[in-house]
């Protein structure tokens, strides 16, 4: 006779599996399938692509979580101490290559699928006719600057910056090509039109995020890290710095102003005529 | 195999307190004071994640300790710091490893100790310096550091100049993790010296329980990666205070100083600090992995599902956990190109994990399940490992990465795949191997409630921060309140902080239940679980050279549960054939 432990035989662990698993599985479909806490709406092509990576994702994941917790949930209970002898078994090497197999055609398929967005994203440079702004994090503050009519951006002098004359960026004041540059607070860009910003830092490690983008980048003091993208829809979106720089990190924001072309153009006349006075 | 032959130190336990239970030289005595440490950090641990929680929701809150009582942003940053030091270094690295493995990996082989005694009184004694560094820099002036875990150049290689916290602060955080590289890097030649040479007869590889196992191929991970580790930290240290510049450009302007540095990398801290941090990973999970197969093969009374697999899938994974670190660093202007090897690496690495969750499956598979505490938290972890697991499908695809990259979705990912799994080793060992440890049982009704509000609570925490990441809420952030679609999460931070409150505040049943058992538990016998391995054959408390004297021969490998044509259930390894009774 096989003796029965109350304390080890009891259904009642296997059965608060099978609830606490099934409720895990069906809060985690629903909030997905709901769309209850979600990504904002992307406004760029690569963005779009970078979505379509995420579906494929979640259906290849979401299928593989629903079974495996399913599955766990299942055996805990049908196999629950019932006074029975387990089944003496040391393993399947049939199931070891097949499992092995699939799971890494799929984990592999999903990876050489993602490359595209990213080479989207990294590979191609951007067309000539980009416009170029330079975006700069320093603690704790983004500076965007543009080149202004010359097209050309002015030298910088780290021992010129001083935020108190309203330079701090350091501009090198003897650079003619400096002159006109625009330098701003906040992003200002036209849709439709491709764009290539420059990302550097001054002190420490900052990173450039703007959810609708898609598209987070550190900044590097000593590097300048091109990204480049087009936007496709109006609106102000948020710009957060994403990579620990000191205790303002939090409070390192900025607005991204995704505007017409010819909103963009008057704006960008209006910052010329001020930096002429 | 046969190392016994010249006892390699006396097998008469020393006479004094000190001697005895300081500066002991007995592997199971360096054990506990490795898992009281880690007792102690993770307390002060869970006190900050909660004084992280509290912040987060009630950002007004009157907290003691802190100025004014009001938590700043850069004391905000220092919690998380130390919190993350602690949690990663003191506590998923030490315990497992260390604590756990130091006990028993000697028993488990058939040894008398440590293949290197005085080595390991060393590994623990610096441990506890670099802890006691550590929280010392919480002490002095300026403050804890608050450049984060993993401490990125060059906010913590240019001093005070860029914030509070990084002066002394800084150096001593440096100071303590090069001290526990020290430790670490000790211990891992031991555990190495010990599994390769002191293993009882007839001890075959492929006999080695899977815990064995899990420790030996830790400590080959710990030896390759605290080694890199503590170089950086040498170089950091050098930055920081004999001006070199290893870490730190030209041309740098912090508060409107002209650092005169020139040169550095700052992604070279990277690098090196994530060559160690992957590893570092699988430093905190293998050993973990090897007490889940150990634990759930005895409560299921079934031989570990295909052994080999888990023996050549432990491998694999050690081997190639020195090839992804990169994956820490898709966003960090490394070169775009290496991405992609980088990415098809950390999903090559998921292959391994995977076929450990499915012949975990199939433990359980036609198993007869005992609901034992240790079980419970065991089957738990499988739950967790799937869950966890599956979000790194995600951030090893560097497109992905791209938006989810330090976002709240990575606090959840490694929260429930390194940090909830692990613990969750940790606590099924603690109700495993108590009775051997202390000859008492551990409460077990106690234990499974302990079980229940910890499963149901970690889900509650962790599940919603992977959705707050879909939003794009950045992590280490003092306050959500400068960004909009972030002041619109604060219904689910505050769940999330309930359910923290409740799951920490299910934590005292443990520690009641620990200490409270050391005494006034039940009476352990010699083998309480009907195990299979060496632990289970030597009597309670275990002799100071834990056999003895009378080494045992090993005759089968370590899960021999429900044999055909066996009387009992279970088969000790050290049980001769023909000692072993037959059924009917």
């Amino acid at each position: 006779m096989l003796s029965r432990k109350s304390s080890t035989g009891s259904a009642v662990p296997a059965i608060l599996f099978a609830i606490v698993l099934l409720i895990l599985v069906a809060s985690t479909l629903y909030l997905h399938i709901a769309k209850t806490w979600w990504f904002p709406e992307a406004i760029t092509p690569v963005g779009h692509q970078i979505d379509q990576q995420f579906f494929a994702t979640f259906v290849v994941t979401g299928i593989v979580f629903v079974l495996a917790q399913i599955a766990l949930a299942w055996l805990v209970f049908r196999y629950r101490d019932q006074g029975r002898k387990a089944t003496f078994v040391r393993g399947h090497h049939g199931l070891e290559v097949l499992w092995t197999t699939a799971t890494l055609v799929v984990f592999v398929a999903l990876g050489v699928m993602a490359a595209h967005a990213w080479g989207e994203v990294h590979f191609g440079g951007p067309s000539p006719d980009a416009l170029q702004i330079e975006v700069t994090g320093l603690q704790f503050q983004w500076e965007f600057r543009y080149a202004g009519p010359d097209g050309k951006f002015g030298r910088i002098n780290v021992k010129d910056i001083d935020a108190s004359v309203g330079n701090p960026l350091g501009l090198d004041a003897s650079d003619p090509a400096g002159k006109d540059d625009i330098v701003v607070p906040d992003l200002y860009l036209p849709v439709d039109r491709p764009i290539e910003l420059m990302l550097r830092s001054q002190d420490v490690i900052h990173s450039f995020f703007v959810r609708e983008l898609r598209i987070k980048q550190d900044c590097v003091p000593g590097l300048i890290i091109p990204i480049h993208f087009e936007v496709n829809k109006t609106g102000d979106y948020e710009v957060t710095c994403n990579q620990l720089c000191g205790l303002g990190h939090y409070h390192m924001h900025a607005i991204m102003h995704a505007m017409s072309e010819a909103d963009f153009e008057q704006w960008e006349k209006k910052q010329e005529a001020q930096n002429a006075q | 195999m046969s190392a016994h032959a010249g006892s390699i130190h006396h097998s008469e336990a020393p006479k004094g307190w000190i001697r005895h239970y300081i500066f002991s030289l007995d592997h199971k005595i360096i054990g506990t004071q490795y898992i009281l440490l880690g007792l102690s950090a993770v307390t002060i641990g869970v006190i900050l994640s909660l004084i992280v929680r509290l912040h987060l929701v009630w950002p007004n809150l009157h907290i003691w300790g802190f100025a004014n009582g009001i938590v700043s942003p850069e004391d905000y940053l220092r919690v998380i710091t130390m919190h993350g030091t602690l949690m990663v270094f003191f506590v998923l690295t030490t315990v497992p490893q260390s604590g756990f493995g130091n006990y028993f990996l000697p028993i488990q082989i058939g040894a008398p100790d440590m293949a290197f005694p005085t080595i390991n009184m060393l590994s623990f004694w610096t441990t506890f310096l670099a802890l006691i560094v550590l929280l010392a820099s919480a002490f002095v002036p300026g403050g804890a550091t608050i450049s984060g875990w993993t401490s990125y150049a060059p906010l913590s290689a240019v001093g005070e100049i860029a914030g509070p916290g990084l002066g002394l602060g800084q150096t001593l955080w440096v100071v303590s993790i090069a001290l526990f590289c020290g430790g670490s890097l000790m211990s891992a030649i031991n555990f190495l010296g010990t599994t390769i040479d002191l293993r009882t007869k007839g001890l075959s590889l492929m006999r080695m329980p899977l815990t064995v196992w899990g420790w030996f191929i830790t400590a080959c991970l710990a030896l390759l990666a605290f080694g890199v580790l503590l170089a950086a930290c040498i170089l950091l240290l050098l930055d920081r205070l004999a001006q070199t510049s290893f870490f730190i450009p030209a041309d740098l302007s912090v508060s409107g100083v002209v650092l005169h540095h020139a040169g550095g990398s700052p992604l070279l801290w990277q690098h090196l600090f994530w060559f160690f941090g992957h590893p570092e990973v699988y430093i905190a999970i293998l050993p973990a992995m090897g007490i889940i197969s150990h634990v759930l093969s005895t409560f299921s009374r079934k031989p570990v599902f295909g052994y080999k697999a888990m023996v050549y899938s432990l491998t694999a994974i050690g081997f190639l956990s020195f090839t992804v670190w990169g994956h820490h660093m898709f966003i960090s202007g490394m070169n775009p190109y290496s991405a992609l090897a980088f990415s098809i690496l950390t999903l090559v690495i998921g292959v391994p994990s995977a076929i450990k969750t499915f012949n975990w499956l199939g433990t359980l598979w036609g198993g007869r399940i005992h609901f034992t505490a240790a079980m419970l938290f065991a089957i738990g972890f499988v739950s967790l490992f799937v869950t966890g697991g599956l979000s790194g499908i995600f951030l090893a695809q560097p497109a992905l990465d791209l938006y989810l990259h330090d976002t709240s979705y990575v606090i959840g990912h490694f929260h429930l795949i390194m940090g909830v799994a692990a613990i969750f080793a940790m606590f099924a060992a603690s109700y495993y191997w108590f009775p051997k440890m202390f000859g008492h049982m551990m409460n077990e009704t106690l234990g499974k409630i302990h079980f229940w509000f910890t499963f149901i609570g970690v889900y509650c925490i962790f599940m919603p921060m992977h959705y707050l990441g879909y939003v794009g809420e950045a992590r280490r952030y003092a306050s959500t309140e400068s960004v909009n679609y972030m002041i619109a999460l604060h219904p689910v931070n505050m769940f999330i902080s309930f359910s923290a409150f409740v799951t920490m505040s299910a934590q005292l049943l443990f520690y009641f239940n620990f200490f409270w058992s050391i005494k006034h538990g039940k009476p352990a016998e010699r083998n309480p679980w009907h195990g299979t391995t060496l632990e289970w054959s030597v009597s309670t408390p275990v002799p100071h050279d834990n056999f003895a004297g009378d080494y045992p021969t090993v005759y089968r490998g370590p899960y021999e549960y429900s044999v055909p044509g066996a009387a009992d259930d279970f088969i000790p390894q050290h049980l001769a054939p023909e000692q072993v009774a037959k059924a009917g």
